[in-house]
């Protein structure tokens, strides 16, 4: 994966928070849009594929619940979404065939643009240094040295399983000329999901179940059960009339931003690095990786910007502590090219308990058996 | 040794350590101790019983928005054997201050199945009471509140006379036919005499023979003849036109005459469907049934009948104050049409349909009226929908600005732009603004919120009601006082007293022979 540009977090440009609505351990940001363009749509398409093939020869499997199809307009003319849409290119259906959906974001018409959401960003965060060691240190096992990562795979749970987001999404109320969401789990922010126009999040709201998590929101959803209301508060000895406490009201509304920010610190304020996807027209389909500190969280996604910045799509994905540490380790060591002692002392660790953090992250099968034998 | 003092905080029952009123050297302390203690028992039964009747008013056990029906079940059972536990003689007269069906009937069987040492005198009220309640139900509802007899496996001789009581006021030849299950069921349980034919009817069924009552006669010759079902309850003739295989719009035409008002304004659909038009009045129907209607109906269907729609609505408020009088001044209604005002399953858009008739039954009663619905778009009220965030505050506002007499918030009391905004605004108007109370503020609450025991509340500044139907809104608007707090458990206890015997006299019926 190579990185195009680098910025200090995700700008939720042409973006407005409104008030929080919690539910349980859920709270949800809403997001509003108050300049809707219209020109770019985005409807669902329930997708049965498993694989997907990215391109010189490497599949990616997974469950992938449903595609995004992406319209866009030169004329500025707004195209409705039609819900869900099925097009197959073979016609041939033979029995116990697996659907292989061409590269994750293809271009399929003039006009228009499938994606598989998230998973864009999920393949990009799996192929981090996917090749492997670049010198053939003896430590290495032949396993690494031929084949790389491969397989390299990752876990998550899906939103079904997030106590408590299926009662949230269903009681929550959808602001007008909403497009996007924040989700937080237990005040962990979860995921970030905008659209480009508010009809297509009216349609879209519910597919936030289907999406994935990372496992440490599944255990937080299990552990917190309620959350606190951030509630408005007017001191009222400020209030004289009736104007000061419309102003007061709208002095707790403006603090939303605030409180949004807060809450958002990790995704909006910790450099991101960037790739381009796909162009199409004024558009750009870009995926990130935030900034890896084992201590911190971290967050991957995709988005569509538009020429002038606007964000008109965004999904991320918080990636768990062990999922951060992974690629912490590999980014290290493809930094030190692949050199275990230098590796060491960068991370400013012991040779042996480097190569216990190799095994404990999931690594073991990099090194030779012997190697990890004398290991406590 | 020195005494808790007699200047204590007044809301503590007991502030002092507990040997303190028993060995105290001097009685007038002891006596204070005494009044204050009576003075906090009778300030919790006082909001225990205003909880009670606030739940009453809004609970149906039915799923709700926000919690599920199971939840609703668990919180309104502990509700009513908690307060018929501790207030049996107020539990008793709760039957008659407005409260809907469900609790009604509720009412009536826990009454009915815990009455041991009780006097007389309780005895006889509470008889007298259950009787009018049952009375007053709806047939099938009353038939079900004494069929959870048989669930429970109470019958003593009690039970048996409110059952005889009951049976002698209705036409027991109809029941038979078309509550016919639940009569039977009743009849297998409580044992009563039954007149006529009707016993061989009900045990042997229609086929064992020809009947001499007209009714029964019909009933037994519709199995065989089509053009019998027509003078029969539309129900039971359903089900029969069925097993003859008559063409839908053909039998809704000829069984017309016969259909309730009920019955036609839930089958106007399924008749415009089939092809045979219905008649209805809509103006005669309930208010918040004509409301549930409306909404209901396909957006285009309202747009092409707005002006039909909306003097059917009008009318139908003014002849619900017909029954239930309700004169007001200057008013102003906040009225919530947020996404969770389209309910649930079991109850669709009913907190809608309660806003709407709510806002008409104001326009009716008011002088001066001014309404405000949360959201943007001001469209007619015939073309609402349930449909965004709430935002009360900015209402709320609005409504102040005009300086009203009386404020009305009808509202689940979620309210989330800003979070609990409404409830603020009303504090804060409370204290700072308005300290004399010029403007009344009251709360309805068409949803009950299982987890708080009641219908949610904005902020204790403002008296929250609960609320089934609009008709109800001048009940609950005399019971708003008692929910406010200014009042003291006596005269709640004189309200219900008063109430009580006017309920009794209103459903009595003609007097029991024995």
């Amino acid at each position: 994966m190579k990185f195009d540009e680098t910025t200090p977090g995700v700008a939720l440009d042409g973006l407005r928070p409104a008030p929080a609505q919690q539910w349980g351990g859920v709270r949800l940001i809403p997001l509003l849009r108050d300049q809707v363009h219209g020109d770019l749509r985005l409807c669902e398409r329930k997708n049965t594929a498993h694989i997907v093939d990215v391109g010189n020869g490497t599949a990616y499997c997974s469950f992938m619940p449903h595609a995004f199809i992406l319209d866009w307009n030169a004329e500025g003319q707004a195209l409705a979404a039609h819900g869900a849409q099925l097009r197959t290119k073979d016609s041939r259906t033979p029995p116990r065939q697996t659907t292989v959906l061409h590269r994750m974001a293809k271009r399929e018409d003039r006009n228009t643009l499938r994606f598989v959401p998230l998973h864009l960003a999920m393949e990009g965060y799996l192929s981090l240094h996917f090749g492997g060691p670049d010198v053939a240190w003896t430590e290495y096992s032949r396993e690494a040295l031929s084949r790389g990562l491969s397989p390299r795979s990752e876990r998550s749970v899906p939103g079904l399983w997030l106590a408590g987001l299926a009662d949230a999404l269903r009681v929550f109320e959808i602001h007008e000329g909403q497009v996007g969401v924040l989700v937080f789990v237990a005040d962990a922010l979860a995921s970030a999901f905008v659209v480009p126009h508010p009809e297509d999040y009216r349609a879209l709201h519910r597919s936030l179940l289907a999406d994935f998590y990372g496992e440490l929101l599944f255990q937080y959803g299990l552990l917190h059960d309620a959350v606190q209301s951030i509630d408005l508060r007017i001191d009222g000895a400020r209030v004289h009339d009736l104007a000061d406490l419309r102003a007061a009201v709208q002095a707790g509304r403006d603090e939303w931003h605030a409180h949004t920010a807060l809450l958002t610190t990790g995704l909006l304020e910790r450099s991101t690095h960037w790739q381009t996807v796909h162009r199409a027209g004024p558009f750009r389909l870009r995926r990130f990786i935030g900034e890896l500190q084992p201590d911190r969280e971290s967050h991957i996604g995709e988005a569509i910007v538009r020429a002038d910045g606007t964000l008109e799509y965004l999904k991320t994905y918080r990636l768990s502590a062990a999922q951060i540490r992974r690629a912490y380790l590999l980014q290290h060591l493809a930094a030190h090219e692949w050199h275990l002692a230098r590796t060491a002392e960068a991370l400013g660790d012991t040779y042996e308990g480097l190569l216990v953090r190799l095994r404990n992250a999931g690594f073991g099968h990099l090194l030779k058996p012997h190697i990890l034998r004398d290991l406590r | 040794m020195t005494m808790p003092s007699a200047t204590g905080p007044a809301t503590g029952p007991a502030t002092g350590p507990a040997t303190g009123p028993a060995t105290g050297p001097v009685p007038s302390d002891s006596a204070v101790q005494v009044a204050r203690v009576a003075a906090a028992a009778a300030r919790v039964a006082h909001e225990d019983l205003v909880i009670f009747l606030n739940a009453c008013f809004a609970c149906t056990g039915q799923r709700e928005f926000y919690s599920d029906g199971h939840q609703q079940t668990v919180s309104i059972a502990f509700l009513h054997d908690y307060i018929r536990g501790n207030y049996r003689r107020l539990y008793a007269r709760a039957l008659a201050a407005g409260i809907n069906h469900f609790n009604q009937g509720r009412i009536v069987l826990e009454l009915l199945s815990h009455s041991r040492e009780l006097t007389a005198e309780d005895r006889r009220e509470e008889g007298q009471l259950c009787r009018a309640a049952l009375n007053s139900l709806p047939p099938q509802r009353a038939y079900r509140v004494l069929l959870g007899l048989r669930e429970r496996g109470v019958n003593n001789r009690r039970c048996r006379a409110i059952v005889r009581e009951f049976l002698a006021q209705r036409d027991l030849n109809f029941d038979a036919l078309k509550y016919r299950s639940k009569l039977h069921g009743l009849v297998r349980h409580a044992h009563p005499h039954l007149p006529g034919e009707l016993g061989p009817f009900l045990a042997r069924g229609w086929h064992a023979r020809r009947y001499t009552t007209p009714l029964l006669e019909q009933f037994r010759r519709a199995h065989f003849s089509a053009d019998a079902i027509y003078g029969l309850p539309f129900t039971v003739a359903e089900g029969l036109a069925a097993r003859h295989g008559i063409d839908r719009a053909r039998f809704l035409r000829r069984i017309e005459p016969r259909l309730t008002a009920g019955e036609r304004l839930r089958l106007q659909s399924a008749g415009s469907r089939a092809g045979a038009d219905i008649n209805l009045d809509l103006a005669r129907a309930p208010l918040t049934r004509l409301a549930l209607y409306i909404l209901g109906l396909p957006a285009e269907q309202r747009l092409a009948r707005a002006a039909e729609l909306d003097a059917a609505l009008t009318h139908s408020a003014r002849r619900c104050l017909g029954i239930a009088p309700l004169r007001l001044g200057r008013v102003a209604a906040v009225l919530d049409r947020s996404y969770s005002a389209a309910g649930s399953r079991e109850k669709p858009r009913r907190p809608l349909a309660v806003a709407l008739g709510i806002d008409r039954l104001l326009a009716a009663a008011a002088e001066q009226y001014l309404p405000v619905w949360t959201g943007f778009a001001a469209t007619d009220a015939t073309q609402l929908t349930a449909r965004g965030q709430t935002d009360l505050a900015t209402p709320i506002l609005d409504a102040l600005d005009w300086r009203p007499d009386l404020l009305i918030i009808v509202s689940d009391g979620f309210d989330n732009d800003p979070p609990r905004g409404g409830g603020e605004v009303c504090r804060v108007f409370r204290e700072r603004l308005d300290p004399q109370r010029r403007t009344t503020i009251v709360h309805v609450n068409p949803v009950f919120d299982a987890p708080h025991l009641g219908p949610r509340p904005l902020d204790p500044s403002v008296p929250t009601i609960g609320l089934r139907d609009a008709e109800d809104l001048p009940t609950v608007l005399a019971f708003a006082r008692f929910a406010d707090g200014g009042l003291s458990l006596t005269d709640l206890e004189d309200y219900l007293q008063a109430r009580a015997d006017a309920f009794i006299t209103r459903h009595a019926g003609p007097e029991p022979s024995a």
